[in-house]
């Protein structure tokens, strides 16, 4: 087995800890740089770059970590990595990840999928939870939405669901992008057939990162997109429950 | 200890039966028949009752007279009748549905007047509310009777009076009643007052026994006025129809003894906090036996607390405005502690602690009593996810911890204000507020002088010189400023205490104390994360000086960056740690008033934006005026990774050298404890859980979102209710002060994104 992981940096944007909005207890959440993805309701653009980052080793990060390990796991908690894009820094993930089980603390990866072909065996055998966004269901919308491709997140969703790796769905939820009442349909069937989706959280769109575009000078794309109500937020759960899903 | 006295007349062998145990039999001794008699209870929340009909009736009729008062600032005042405990004729809300009967004048919300703290206070809170001062009043405490308030500036030096006006030392109880005492008011419940006069008596026996010094002259006199007190508490209990001089027999009968030996107190003290104690439990053993012999059901049982409880809610005292600068909201601290763990493991969480808290369902949010939860990853799991719920829900809840609590004052400690703590009943505190050690920062800069005034308040010291700060200099000069502020401090203190004692003894307070009793001398810090901050600034930036032409430093140029605490970083947290313990040292050096024990805490209930107001520019960026944070919070903003980060710089901050308490107070927003409501209690649990576990002391818990708190100061007729945790305390919102309430709006939101 390898653990020599000294060498091993990445870029890091920052760090928070959170409660039970990014995997279950109160969570220390690390926010890697760079994404392939330029999703339009992007809250974080200042995580888009790579470059953005600044550089630490893995003990940095786990010195910043351990100082919360108590807490983090009387509070039923753990570690979540996010960013960004975690898996576009596989090597920096996966030691961090192995890091943190070292520990003794359960870990979280927050991921569009959109890499998961980046994620080793080893890698996700250190993880105990997978948060996988999946932005739309539609080919088409998901290009728009995000730039990229969908069918990379399908096969790293397939994947999770051989190894039996629990899974998270995190479903943003945008007026006239993601509530086509037909799309949501055809996510809820595809999760029904996976036997590792413990939940999905349809999270409604929000605009409190625009003034983080405003600071970069870049044009907040959803600007003028309403944020969903209740109604419609509440439609789109039914829509999940209806495929047997925990939908929250 | 207490003297051991003959076992009570026959009422006693009624009103016990059925209890086990027999120490407390023998003595006054109310730990020991809690920890004979209770029931621990594991299970949920869901065997409580909602509100009766006959509990909305009365709690409509007092909610009926709030518009007023608000409007008014009081409601109505007696000016003309000095309080005492059998001032004032028998008061009713609603005579006939009442259960607990006792108001403290007699209408309610009628406040009295209390001038043997001093007549300037009574003078000014009446022309404040446009009352006449009483000629007769005047007469008798301008002429005859001396105040403390008198005696304490007949004795303060010129230097105690230049360090008080300047506002380095400040908020002291020297103007009105010190407040933060504790009687053991179960006492009257459990044996009755002729029981206590015996005891009270057969200890004044061993004192007529000692040589005649000074001290026990003292006592002598203390113990005389106590028994006078006690057969004023029977006689005022008498005029409303009960008789206490016997032990209570039933579950009615304690709430009711219970509460009119805390009315009896409420009568003759305006103290700053006048707080209940730890009374679920004992009531519960009453409760749970009178249940048990079929005598009263889960509703009547839930209806005794809630009366009790509405009784509670309604203290009132006559205050300036400003005091209500100071601490706003019209607080009067009855604080209850509820939960812990015994000595023997046993959770003290009977059904009664659920009973309390249920009583801010059925009468809504507020601010008084101020519950106050003994918190240990140890209680029972039901009771965790309903005090977190509770809190979700109201706001209105804070926590302590029972691990640090328990090993030093033992499993009968209650919390006195906000973060006080005591063993019930044994040990008392001299409450002193608080030194700005903000302003002490800048004294050390400026020689001893003003930062605002330019005038000269603590001896000349030399200055600090040069473009930009050195931190050895500035940290050697601010030990010396320290030292010369720990000693005018805890000086002061001791004249006002002397003083207290000698014209506003608390003597029903003192009676339901064991004699001889511990005293704490309670010193206080405000300031710490601006001191913190700053002198991170000054050791790890760079910090310019600008100075007017007199050579007064007035204003800091910060280069650089530096580590804030309240984000966990040992940096700057062993600065504020470090602080804690000098201060603390510091003040152990100078002899106390009665031996009483140093201690210290780092709280500023809501003066925190009076301290700002009075304090210039700081080395770390604040601007003059600026609030400072409250209690031991860091600077609002400055934590900047979450509550976990921000709780855990402040538990680094030691409690033995803080026993007095270190207040925290969070904001966090609904969201910011997850998606899912459901998974919102639990996830608090595990906060409350792993803060205590890293040796937090105390947590105000605000579930707030920050739009409420804008559209309640726009709209303050639709959020009557609205309940917020300041540091220590709850107010209702909308009683804030505007500044105040822009403060706790500009503070920190720990929310989700």
């Amino acid at each position: 087995m390898n653990t020599t992981v000294e060498p091993v940096t990445g870029r890091v944007h920052s760090w928070d800890l959170s409660t039970g909005v990014d995997g279950p207890g109160t969570r220390f959440v690390l926010f890697v740089s760079g994404c392939p993805l330029r999703c339009l309701y992007c809250a974080n653009p200042d995580t888009w770059h790579l470059r953005d980052g600044e550089r630490a080793t893995v003990d940095e990060v786990m010195a910043e970590i351990e100082k919360y390990r108590p807490f983090l796991t009387t509070a039923g908690g753990g570690v979540t990595l996010t960013g960004g894009e975690a898996l576009l820094q596989p090597a920096f993930t996966a030691a961090l990840l192995r890091r943190c089980k070292e520990l003794g603390l359960h870990t979280a990866l927050d991921t569009s999928g959109f890499l998961g072909a980046r994620a080793t065996d080893e890698l996700l055998t250190d993880t105990d939870l997978v948060l996988l966004d999946i932005k739309s269901f539609d080919v088409g919308t998901y290009r728009r939405l995000t730039g990229g491709d969908l069918a990379p997140t399908l096969s790293f969703a397939a994947r999770l669901d051989r190894i039996g790796l629990p899974v998270w769905i995190r479903y943003v939820l945008v007026p006239g992008w993601t509530d086509d009442p037909e799309a949501v349909d055809g996510l809820g069937a595809f999760l029904a057939g996976l036997g590792n989706v413990d939940r999905v959280d349809v999270l409604p769109f929000h605009k409190l990162g625009a003034r983080k575009y405003d600071a970069l000078g870049i044009p907040f794309p959803l600007r003028d997109t309403p944020t969903p109500g209740p109604g419609l937020t509440e439609r789109v759960r039914e829509q999940f429950r209806e495929h047997g899903l925990r939908a929250l | 200890m207490t003297a051991t006295v003959e076992a009570g007349p026959r009422a006693a062998a009624e009103a016990w039966r059925g209890f086990a145990g027999t120490c407390w039999r023998d003595r006054v001794d109310v730990r020991d028949f809690i920890q004979a008699t209770y029931t621990p209870y594991d299970g949920d929340a869901s065997f409580l009752t909602g509100p009766t009909d006959r509990t909305r009736a009365v709690w409509r009729k007092v909610c009926a007279l709030f518009p007023e008062e608000r409007r008014k600032g009081v409601l109505d005042v007696d000016a003309a009748t000095p309080s005492t405990i059998t001032s004032h004729r028998p008061g009713y809300i609603d005579r006939d549905r009442e259960l607990i009967v006792g108001l403290q004048t007699d209408a309610p919300l009628r406040r009295a007047i209390m001038p043997n703290g001093g007549l300037r206070m009574v003078e000014n809170g009446l022309k404040a509310y446009g009352y006449d001062v009483d000629p007769f009043v005047r007469r008798v405490f301008g002429t005859y009777r001396k105040t403390h308030n008198d005696g304490v500036f007949d004795a303060y030096t010129p230097s105690m009076r230049a360090a008080r006006k300047a506002g380095i030392i400040t908020g002291l109880p020297d103007a009105y009643g010190r407040g933060r005492i504790i009687g053991d008011y179960r006492r009257v419940a459990l044996y009755g007052t002729d029981r206590l006069i015996a005891a009270k008596r057969a200890e004044r026996a061993l004192l007529d026994a000692r040589p005649s010094t000074p001290d026990v002259i003292r006592d002598r006199e203390e113990l005389a006025e106590q028994l006078r007190a006690l057969d004023e508490l029977a006689r005022m209990a008498a005029s409303y129809g009960c008789d206490v001089t016997r032990p209570a027999a039933t579950a009615h009968e304690a709430v009711q003894w219970l509460y009119l030996g805390f009315l009896a107190a409420v009568k003759e003290q305006n103290g700053a906090a006048m707080s209940l104690g730890r009374t679920s439990t004992f009531l519960d053993v009453y409760l749970q036996r009178d249940l048990d012999e079929g005598l009263i059901d889960e509703t009547r049982a839930q209806e005794l607390i809630d009366d009790f409880v509405i009784k509670l809610r309604i203290v009132r005292f006559l205050r300036t405005p400003e005091y209500d600068e100071l601490f706003s909201g019209d607080p009067t601290w009855v604080t209850e502690s509820i939960g812990g763990i015994g000595g023997d493991g046993r959770p003290l969480v009977t059904r009664t602690s659920f009973r309390y808290l249920q009583t801010l369902y059925n009468l809504g949010p507020a601010p008084e009593p101020n519950l106050t939860v003994l918190w240990s990853p140890r209680l029972p799991e039901g009771f965790k996810r309903f005090c977190a719920q509770v809190s979700i829900d109201t706001s209105a809840i804070q926590y302590e911890s029972d691990e640090l609590l328990r090993p030093r004052t033992g499993d009968d400690t209650a919390i006195a204000c906000c973060v006080s703590a005591m063993a019930v009943g044994r040990q008392m505190q001299f409450f002193g507020a608080r030194v700005n050690l903000a302003k002490a920062l800048l004294y050390a800069i400026n020689g001893g002088r003003d930062e605002m005034t330019g005038e000269q308040v603590a001896p000349a010291m030399p200055a600090l010189e040069g473009e930009y700060l050195a931190y050895e200099d500035l940290s050697a000069a601010y030990d010396r400023m320290l030292d010369w502020l720990a000693e005018t401090y805890v000086e002061t203190l001791n004249v006002i205490h002397y003083m207290h004692d000698k014209y506003a003894y608390e003597r029903v307070e003192m009676a339901l104390h064991d004699h001889p009793v511990h005293r704490f001398m309670a010193c206080g810090i405000a300031g710490l994360s601006v001191a913190a901050d700053s002198l991170s600034a000054i050791k790890y930036a760079r910090v310019k000086v600008v100075r007017d032409a007199s050579g007064l430093a007035v204003d800091y140029e910060v280069e650089g960056e530096f580590p804030a605490y309240g984000n966990n970083e040992d940096r700057v947290d062993a600065l504020a740690a470090g602080l804690v313990r000098s201060f603390m040292a510091k003040a152990r050096e100078h002899p106390t008033y009665r031996d009483a024990e140093h201690t210290q805490s780092v709280l500023t209930i809501t003066s925190n934006v009076v301290y700002g107001k009075h304090t210039g520019n700081t080395p770390d960026g604040r601007r003059a005026g600026a609030p400072f944070a409250p209690g031991a919070n860091p600077m609002n903003g400055r934590d900047r990774h979450g509550v976990a980060a921000s709780a855990l710089s402040v538990a680094k901050l030691p409690y033995d050298a803080a026993r007095d308490g270190i207040s925290l107070t969070t904001t966090i927003t609904p969201e910011g404890l997850g998606h899912d409501p459901a998974e919102r209690a639990g996830h608090l649990v595990g906060i409350l859980d792993a803060y205590m576990a890293a040796d937090g002391f105390h947590m105000n818990v605000n579930i707030l979102d920050r739009t409420t708190l804008a559209d309640a100061m726009e709209h303050p007729e639709k959020y009557p209710e609205l309940t917020v945790r300041v540091s220590g305390y709850a107010v209702n919102f909308v009683r804030l002060t505007r500044e105040q309430q822009l403060d706790v709006i500009s503070r920190t939101f720990h929310g989700a994104l």
